[in-house]
């Protein structure tokens, strides 16, 4: 099946972030394709670069980065609301693209599923 | 911004439904969401917009929101009609609890019950909710 999956939380405040790396990557274990991780509202704020968790806890920037280096997942991140946010492509950590909402709306069309993670 | 953003989209339709269940003020979801919808419809996508729970007051006319320092973004909805986003509905039962009627809305809607709504969804592709 073809999911694409959109993220509107952060990391570490809510679990939504998480759980959607965690549904992606069982996905793609499972021979599933993501048409594409999209990032909206809060949920850009996963491509900061600049994130540094406690070494002892998971760190989800760098866990996307390395999902889309294994799998070649498209991580895609709104461009409106990342500018809002401050996240600009100096910003971006490896294996994330800054695009527009109209990659939501493709990957709406062309997935045979468009799976929210959320508050 | 990238090569989807253009009006002459001619790949599958497809239904979407919005379902908007949060205020307008207080979190960024329904402002950033109606964002979205605009989107889908520049798309050609076949869309419907359903308001429910405090989502209604989204739509709620008379917004005066100077005290707070936030644009009052109520306006847009009115602009969803050029977008021919024209399936605009709200949940009856959010209405009564917030005592509100079709009457306070700055757009008309077609007002179904959360058993109608249910059957609504079933019919769709894609619900998105914000």
């Amino acid at each position: 099946m073809k999911f694409g999956i959109l993220v509107n939380e952060g990391p570490f405040t809510h679990q939504a972030s998480d759980s959607a790396y965690h549904f992606t990557k069982a996905a793609l274990e499972k021979g599933h394709e993501i048409v594409r991780v999209f990032f909206y509202h809060d949920g850009v704020n996963n491509a900061n670069k600049l994130s540094e968790p406690q070494s002892d806890d998971r760190n989800l920037v760098g866990m996307w980065s390395a999902l889309a280096e294994e799998h070649g997942v498209e991580l895609i991140v709104c461009v409106a609301a990342a500018l809002r946010r401050g996240i600009k492509d100096e910003l971006l950590a490896a294996g994330f693209t800054i695009s527009g909402l109209g990659q939501l709306v493709e990957a709406g069309i062309i997935g045979d599923r468009l799976i929210t993670f959320g508050d | 911004m990238d090569d989807f953003e253009d009006d002459e989209f001619d790949g599958p339709v497809k239904k979407f439904l919005f379902l908007n269940r949060k205020a307008p003020y207080g979190t960024i979801y329904a402002l950033e969401g109606l964002e979205v919808v605009l989107i889908t419809a520049a798309f050609d996508q076949d869309v419907s917009m359903v308001f429910a729970d405090d989502g209604v007051f989204q739509i709620k006319k008379d917004q005066e929101t100077s005290g707070i320092n936030m644009k009052n973004f109520s306006p847009t909805y009115r602009a969803l009609e050029g977008y021919e986003v024209e399936k605009v509905y709200a949940e009856k039962e959010s209405l009564e609890a917030r005592g509100l009627s079709e009457d306070d809305l700055v757009i008309p809607v077609e007002v179904l019950s959360a058993a109608e709504l249910a059957e609504l969804m079933d019919t769709q592709d894609v619900i998105v909710s914000f």
